[in-house]
């Protein structure tokens, strides 16, 4: 493993500790808490949309999540890793056959909508979730 | 004015500050960087240390070159460099400096050899803005234009900025602000970017033009299991004689 890949594993454990990243991906309707500072005070503002597309960087990896505010599409890319991001929260697991879902951008209301997968609410929510995705434990 | 170090460019990465801000920050990597000899102003005219860095193979070490490693009782390096100092931040040869040299939150300049861009136009390596896309130009969209005036002076000006060899040649970067260090990996973290390939050699210097970082240690982070040994080396050879 090369200094750079050591180095940012070593981050990501550091960021993730006491955190966990529940598996999800694009297509995904989620609920991410953000930290948000307010002159002194500090609170926590959730944002709710579909995760259209994830991007897996190691340490840089992100995630964008969509919603419609008041009639605007609003895109929000999280860094995955970032102490900002409070936690994830997965609300409904969505049937999609694309990793990115920019498609979904100049569609509104019926047209935009994403069928629920079924085959996930099977199987126990715990197993589903880890702290680091597997690529960074090998 | 204490010695530097010379590390190796091993890439680019990022660090999330406190607040979640995205420091990007090049990873440097020291790897057992010695005091190989002293230069003094009776013997040389100047105060210097010279810090080897990295392990050279013995067989591909010039015979004067291992005689000068094995003066300094020290393995062979596989980079050289001076660092010029004030008379009394003098390390003993052999001592290791570690990346502890440095602290976070303190300014450096950091030198490195840039990329080669072979030879560039004027465009690229002056930021001239060439000619027009359209208006009659023909076949010249990138070149640079006028070189002077007319039969007064009837030359071009020396200096005149013009294409030619650009990258490859040492650059300093003045106050770069060191992120952290990891002394077990021998890991430096310097904000942004600095010059040079990854691979490349790199020098950190405490920042001239900043005043000097009062918590950096002076004249130097030495390792001390390091100097321990070499203490033993010597009582060995001691007792052996």
């Amino acid at each position: 493993m090369n200094i750079i890949e050591k180095f940012e594993k070593e981050q990501i454990a550091k960021l993730t500790e006491g955190k966990v990243i529940p598996e999800f991906s694009a297509g995904d309707t989620l609920r991410v808490n953000v930290k948000v500072i307010e002159g002194e005070r500090e609170r926590i503002q959730g944002y709710e949309g579909v995760c259209i597309a994830r991007s897996n960087r190691a340490l840089n990896s992100s995630f964008t999540v969509r919603k419609i505010s008041y009639g605007e599409g609003v895109e929000r890319v999280f860094p995955l890793y970032s102490p900002n991001v409070e936690n994830i929260e997965v609300i409904r697991r969505g049937k999609v056959r694309r990793a990115k879902l920019y498609y979904l951008r100049p569609l509104r209301g019926k047209k935009a909508r994403i069928a629920e997968r079924k085959d996930w609410m099977k199987k126990p929510a715990t197993a589903k979730t880890e702290v680091i995705t597997p690529s960074e434990e090998a | 004015m204490r010695a530097g170090l010379i590390a190796k460019k091993i890439g680019m990465s990022r660090v999330f500050a406190e607040g979640g801000q995205h420091i990007p920050v090049t990873v440097l990597h020291v790897d057992n960087c010695q005091v190989v000899s002293h230069k003094t102003t009776d013997t040389d005219g100047y105060n210097a240390l010279q810090l080897g860095v990295g392990t050279a193979k013995v067989k591909r070490t010039t015979q004067p070159m291992r005689g000068h490693f094995a003066k300094a009782k020290v393995e062979p390096k596989a980079k050289l460099a001076e660092f010029r100092i004030s008379d009394d931040a003098f390390l003993d040869i052999g001592a290791e400096i570690t990346v502890e040299h440095f602290v976070a939150g303190q300014m450096v300049d950091v030198t490195g050899i840039s990329k080669g861009k072979g030879f560039a136009g004027a465009m690229k390596r002056h930021n001239f803005a060439g000619l027009r896309a359209t208006h009659g130009v023909s076949i010249s969209h990138r070149s640079h234009g006028s070189t002077g005036q007319c039969q007064d002076p009837g030359r071009v000006f020396k200096g005149k900025k013009m294409a030619g060899h650009m990258g490859s040649e040492r650059k300093t970067i003045l106050n770069l602000e060191v992120v952290g260090s990891d002394l077990d990996e021998g890991l430096l973290l310097v904000k942004g970017a600095i010059p040079g390939a990854k691979n490349g050699w790199i020098f950190i210097n405490d920042a001239v033009k900043k005043p000097a970082n009062t918590d950096a240690p002076y004249p130097g982070a030495v390792r001390a299991v390091k100097a321990a040994e070499v203490a033993d080396d010597t009582a060995a050879e001691k007792s052996e004689e």
